[in-house]
């Protein structure tokens, strides 16, 4: 099976790097595989794989690294809409 | 029932000083995970207050965070316990957690360990090196299936609401209403409805990787297709079932916004759909499918009366 593949062109992430350390922390962190290092920079190499769970943002002590992430379920994106606020879902806990 | 756990600091087998130190949520089936990877080996387990919410949800709130762990790690005088300065983060854990701002404020450096739990015990023999796979988040069909019963449950409600009105407007015909077209045509009008709502619920998830086009939405309809070819090849060779034209054509457009909808709302289960896309998806799929499933029933209602 190959792997899942989302939309095209729609990912918000954005690596600055001239501000890349090289520290490799996003290549880590990232659950699927979108940096590489080459040579002492990371790059992004498979930016469709993106799914903008944010963690190479957080991780990333240079702040090299932005994107939008955020809740990506329907109802979640519904009720930010109508409220005016960031997606947010109900789902469990609270 | 309660799925939470208290947060604190648990040991797994007799952990001395030099033990492993491993970073977990207070979901029950998370931590219950955990420990049964964990079976023999002897560390520790530092439980977070996640709400009682897995890993990576709580990661992508922030509940599962940087704060959570400094409180932690300080609360339960983590520095006295063990005589190393490593936590063992899930990988999964990372968009709630900085590593940088962990080691900063409380000494301890973060190690991110592998997505899976299973991992863990190769992971802590190769010296806390995961591999590209350990990286990896998968999605395959057990995983896919074991999530797919959430959207099941979440639009059961609405879905036998419009079936018990399907139900109840089967009775509407030319010359009047009659409770008997209720019996004999409600039960195959409401049926089909449901039958076209779990499917979709169950079948999308298990063909995800096989349904045409990349939108959720886009694989729904294409599901749909191959029910709404099965419809029209029942009216050709029974017309007894569908009885006209205006009916097929209504479920025409009904079966593929209902499937449509159903599998666009797995996005929020799924372990590679981004919001980025998931709002585009949502801004041209979602005025589609209102406008077909408006049009599929006025369509069925009007199937009613010729």
């Amino acid at each position: 099976m190959s792997k899942l593949k989302y939309l095209k062109n729609v990912v918000t992430l954005q690596l600055n790097e001239v501000r890349c350390i090289g520290c490799a922390m996003c290549v880590e962190v990232c659950p699927h595989a979108v940096f590489e290092m080459q040579g002492k920079k990371a790059r992004i190499a498979r930016r469709d794989d993106c799914m903008e769970c944010g963690a190479c943002a957080k991780n990333c002590p240079a702040t090299a690294i932005s994107v939008q992430s955020g809740v990506g379920c329907v109802t979640a994106i519904l009720k930010g809409a109508m409220r005016g606020t960031s997606p947010d879902c109900d789902c469990a806990g609270a | 029932m309660r799925y939470r756990i208290d947060p604190g600091l648990y040991a797994v087998g007799t952990p001395t000083p030099d033990s492993p130190v491993l970073v977990s949520a207070n979901y029950k089936m998370s931590f219950d995970r955990l420990r049964s990877q964990l079976a023999g080996l002897d560390a520790r387990i530092l439980v977070l207050d996640t709400k009682g919410v897995n890993v990576w949800c709580a990661a992508g709130k922030g509940t599962f965070g940087t704060e959570e762990i400094v409180g932690r790690v300080r609360a339960n005088r983590l520095d006295e316990v063990v005589s190393h300065r490593t936590l063992i983060v899930p990988q999964l854990g990372a968009p709630g957690v900085a590593a940088h701002q962990v080691k900063n404020r409380c000494g301890f450096r973060v190690a991110y360990g592998p997505v899976r739990a299973a991992d863990l015990p190769a992971f802590l023999a190769n010296g806390m090196k995961a591999t590209p796979q350990m990286r990896e988040v998968t999605f395959p069909l057990l995983d896919r299936l074991a999530v797919a019963p959430m959207e099941l449950v979440r639009w059961a409600k609405y879905a036998l609401l419009v079936a018990i009105a399907m139900l109840l407007l089967s009775g509407l015909g030319a010359q009047g209403y009659a409770w008997q077209r209720v019996a004999s045509a409600g039960p195959w009008s409401a049926g089909l409805l449901l039958a076209t709502y779990v499917a979709a619920s169950l079948l999308g998830p298990a063909l995800l990787p096989w349904l045409p086009g990349r939108a959720l939405s886009a694989k729904g309809a294409g599901l749909s297709a191959v029910f709404v070819l099965a419809l029209a090849g029942l009216h050709a060779g029974a017309p007894s079932y569908l009885g006209n034209m205006a009916t097929l054509l209504g479920w025409t457009l009904l079966v593929p916004a209902v499937a449509s909808f159903i599998t666009l709302n797995f996005v929020g289960s799924t372990t590679y759909t981004c919001l980025s896309g998931v709002r585009r998806e949502m801004r041209i799929a979602m005025p589609l499918q209102g406008a077909a499933a408006i049009a599929g029933l006025a369509m069925w209602i009007v199937g009613r009366f010729v």
